[in-house]
Order: C-alpha cells, then structure tokens, then sequence
C-alpha cells in the first residue's frame, strides 16, 4: 500500500514540472501553490492551499478550481401524505464536484457577463446538462437546488474569497478545501484581468488523494470487498470476545 | 480531536463516538438491550450517512453480541438446535434485506425507507415497554396472585415441520422460528439492528421459549445475522466503515460493563420505563425528520457514471 501513496507522489511531481498551459513566452503571469497534493489522512477536517504569484504588469486576479467532474444525481423532496419523501430526480453530467472562486476585486467590475461566461467564471455560468429532456421551469428549479445543495456543503464559492496584493505585483490568495472535499485532480486557472479583459491566464494542477491507513481502509473495501467483509466480521469478533474475557477477570 | 471515517467519508470528533458508544453501551449492560436500534439513528442525527450508519452499526452489533453471547454460553443458557433455526431463517430474511436495501438505494427511497421502519418499530416498542412497565409498577404496589398459563395450544402448533427442542423443552413447528429469524433478518438489514428487541418477546410469546435460554439463545443468531448482514454489505454497497465500528465499539464495550454494574441496583420496572420513555424520545426525533419541513428539499449524490 505504501507504493500507491508513493505513485500520487511521483504523479504530483511529474505534473508540477510539466509545462503550464497558457501564458506568452513573456511571463506576464507566473502562479504556483503552496503544495500540489492535498492529502487526506486520518485527521483530515479540512484545509487551506496557498496560492501565490506574480504579474508583469499591474493587473487584477481571478482564481478559478475546479474539482473532477462526475455525473450527478439531484432528488426534490415532496410532501407526500406529510412525510417529506424523494420525488423526482435529475442527473447532470460531467458537472464539477468542486467549485472555489476568489478575486482581487468584484467580479463584475472587472468582466462582462459574456467573458465570465467564456471562461467559466462563476457558479452562474456553469454547464449543467441534464441527462433527459425536461421543461425548462423545472430545469432551473433543479440547477438552483443543485448549486444550493453545493454551496451548503462548502463545495461551491458563491462569494470569491479575496486576492490580496502585496504592492502592485505580488499577489497571494488561500484556496479552502472542507472535510467532504471530493478526491481527484483539481485544476486551478489564474487569470490577469486588465481593462475588462483576460490578458493572461496560467493552469496548475492539484491533486486531493486520500493517504495513509484511512486510504488502505477505502481502497481495500472498494477493491476487495469479499475479503473486507470478512476481515470485518472476524476483528469484530475478535474484540467482541477479547472484550468478553477481559471484563470477566475484572 | 477529529477523525477521518474512510466509509462514511466525513470527520468527526473521536470522542464524541467514543461518548455516544459508551451511553448506548451504558444503556445496553443497564437494560439488557443491544443498543443498535439506539445507535443508528443517533449516527444519522451527527451526519453520517443512513446507509453506512446501518451497515456499520451492522458490524459493532457482531462485535456487542459476540462477548454477550460468550456470557450465557458459559452458563449454559444458550438452545444451539433452536439457535441453527433462528440462524437459518435470519440468513435468508437477512440476505433478502440487503437486497432490498441496495434496490431501494438505487431508486432513492433508502433514507425513508430507515426513517420510517425506526419510527414505526420504536414507537411500537417503546409504547408496549411504556405500557408493560406502568402495569408492573401497578402490580408491584398492590401485590396480588397473578398466574399466566404456562402453555397455551393455538394454531401455531398445527402448522407442520415438527421439531424436538430438548434445552427448552419444546415440540413445535420449525416453520415458527424460521419466520421469525427470517423477520429478524429484514430488520437487521434494513435497520442495522440486532433485533433483540423483537425476536426476544416473539420467542418468549410465540415459541413458548423459557426465560432462561431466551437471550443468549437470540445472541447466538444475532452473531450469524449481523455477520451476515456486514458480508452482504460490505460486499454489494461498500457502506461498512470499520473505523467507525471499532471507535463506537471500544466506548460500547467499557459503557456496557458500567452499565452492568448498575443494573442490579435499580428496581426492573422503573428501568423499563425509563428506557421505554427513551426509545419514544428518539422514535419522535426521527418523525419530526420526516415531517418537519426540510431546509432544502434538494440533495445531490453522486451517480455511478453510465
């Protein structure tokens, strides 16, 4: 087991030092991460990553993270009989399991709409496709349950948390990632935003892995899950007469 | 200090399961109880998921009834031919009720499904105890002779299939005990129970069973069923977090020997109304979930990709 954690390491590494997308040759932005593998261990309740970097340039900075996409399934509750049950449902697919924004100064004054849109800034503005047709009124009903459902939860930023500058180049923002957070690779863009337009933007990948004894104890139930069961049982069974035995003599 | 449950994929405080483990525990070696039909949805109130709450709570009742049953086998208490019965018709109602539980998963309804089998059963339970206790508390005031028959002919004994079981001195159908492992077995699935709590008073009232042999004999199918039931699980819906099992399982045990201390010291009928009481308290908890108007009457889970 002590190889799969090593193998996340390897893949982070390799990532890291792979040739960022986007950005001219002049550098006019350059951002990196505090660290680009969030490990989830046994006392994980949460954490922050920091995002730090440059400009050429004056300019304003927007973070976009985006978690692994995966199909989602979003169930209404409805009052049957007075009992609050599942109804309807909808799947979405490919929607993010993951959505934190921040920003050096309002959105909206720094973009229009359509450029929010363009890039995919901002919960509003994300694609969610339904798997089945569906009349529109509805359609919207469940997007707004949804993204309710995600900011609840802490997965999605309705409120970009800030940028700070420090002078006019150096900027550094935090990233936050609760207890829930959905484990997979993580894009995080960095966008320059200069007179109402991205001059510039960069991506760096991030990785959220479950590690260590709670990891083996996942891996091991999704993987071998006949011999999970019985190990289940028989440590049950185990302390259960260990505790049997123990009391007796006290 | 929080831990990380790998199943239920959520952190919690270790010593608020450790606290929680050790009240059922306590409550269970006080009463004589299993503690699972509390646990569960005490688990579900603190966030985790109903359907890792009942696998999981599944596994701890293995463990709790293991070192109960150990106990009553020592004293000879234990009918092992009635036990194989119980033990036969628990595996098919438990395998059926894991079945079940995976269907209703898939189409949504799991939750209330749980929801509603634990408002139903511990209501009933809790009224039958609330009502039992208040007569022998009654009775105990104004001491009187009071003689149950000892054994009463119903139909019940013309059903065929008859067996001899010598430690409880019975000649009955084997069809009686296979129902009610089999009822059992449902209910250890669905609800993450041991089911003491039902297959007791139907062995004593329906199978004429005598007190003595009556709890560990139910152990000893709660042993096979819940073991059962955890293989069922951990095998078609990956929901038995055994971090969680063992944290509610180290408090349940020390809580359990507490409990038992206790126990001899306070008289049995205002026990059982207290503990009757109790079971009706958690029983509403659970309806006002069900019927109080929901803060968002959205949820999202995560769909296996098609």
């Amino acid at each position: 087991m002590r190889g799969r954690g090593f193998r996340i390491l390897l893949a982070a590494a390799l990532l890291f030092m792979a040739p960022l997308r986007g950005g001219p040759a002049a550098q006019e932005l350059i951002a990196d991460l505090s660290r680009h593998l969030v490990a989830i261990t046994t006392g994980f309740a949460g954490t922050e990553v920091l995002l730090f970097g440059a400009t050429e340039k004056a300019g304003d900075i927007i973070i976009v993270v985006v978690g692994p996409t995966r199909r989602e399934i979003v169930r209404r509750k409805a009052r049957i009989a007075g009992i609050w049950v599942n109804d309807a449902k909808l799947a979405f697919k490919d929607v993010p399991s993951y959505y934190g924004l921040a920003a050096s100064r309002p959105i909206e004054t720094l973009l229009s709409a359509a450029a929010m849109r363009r890039h995919g800034i901002g919960i509003q503005y994300l694609s969610l496709n339904p798997e089945r047709q569906i009349d529109d009124n509805e359609l919207a009903e469940f997007r707004a349950g949804f993204l309710r459902y995600k900011i609840l939860n802490g997965l999605f930023t309705v409120r970009p948390r800030d940028v700070v500058f420090l002078g006019k180049r150096l900027f550094r923002s935090s990233i936050y990632f609760p207890a829930n957070v959905p484990t997979g690779t993580y894009t995080v863009q960095v966008f320059l935003v200069r007179d109402g337009r991205v001059v510039s933007a960069q991506t760096t990948p991030l990785i959220i892995a479950k590690v260590g004894v709670g990891a083996d104890v996942y891996h091991f139930a999704h993987n071998s899950s006949v011999l999970y069961g019985i190990i289940a049982i028989v440590v049950a069974l185990l302390a259960g007469l260990f505790a049997g035995v123990v009391f007796r003599k006290a | 200090m929080q831990i990380y449950l790998p199943i239920a994929e959520i952190s919690l405080d270790v010593f608020l399961l450790l606290g929680m483990g050790g009240a059922v525990g306590f409550l269970s070696g006080l009463f004589g109880v299993g503690g699972g039909f509390l646990m569960t949805p005490l688990l579900i109130f603190i966030g985790v998921s109903p359907a890792v709450a009942v696998a999981s709570e599944a596994n701890q009742v293995v463990a709790a009834s293991a070192s109960g049953m150990l106990a009553h086998m020592r004293r000879g208490n234990v009918d092992f031919k009635m036990g194989a019965v119980l033990v036969a018709g628990g595996f098919a109602g438990s395998s059926f009720g894991v079945w079940l539980y995976s269907a209703l998963r898939a189409v949504g309804q799991l939750d209330l499904v749980i929801s509603l089998a634990y408002v139903a059963f511990l209501g009933i339970i809790g009224t039958l105890m609330l009502a039992e206790s208040v007569r022998a508390v009654l009775r105990r005031r104004r001491p009187g002779t009071q003689l149950r028959k000892l054994h009463q002919h119903t139909w019940l004994h013309g059903l065929p299939l008859k067996i001899r079981f010598r430690k409880s001195k019975l000649y009955i159908s084997a069809l009686l005990p296979l129902a009610i492992g089999f009822f059992v077995g449902i209910l250890s699935a669905i609800m993450g129970v041991g089911g003491g709590f039902i297959m007791v008073p139907a062995m004593i009232y329906l199978l004429g069973m005598p007190t003595a042999t009556v709890v560990g004999t139910s152990l000893f199918q709660i042993i096979f069923v819940t073991a059962n039931v955890t293989f069922l699980q951990a095998v078609n819906n990956q929901t038995v977090d055994v971090v969680l099992a063992l944290t509610l399982l180290t408090g349940g045990v020390i809580g359990a020997q507490i409990g038992g201390r206790f126990a001899g010291r306070l008289p049995g009928e205002y026990l059982r109304l207290l503990l009757g009481a109790f079971v009706l308290f958690v029983g509403a908890l659970m309806m006002f979930g069900l019927v109080s108007t929901p803060e968002e009457i959205f949820s999202v889970s995560v769909g296996a990709a098609r």
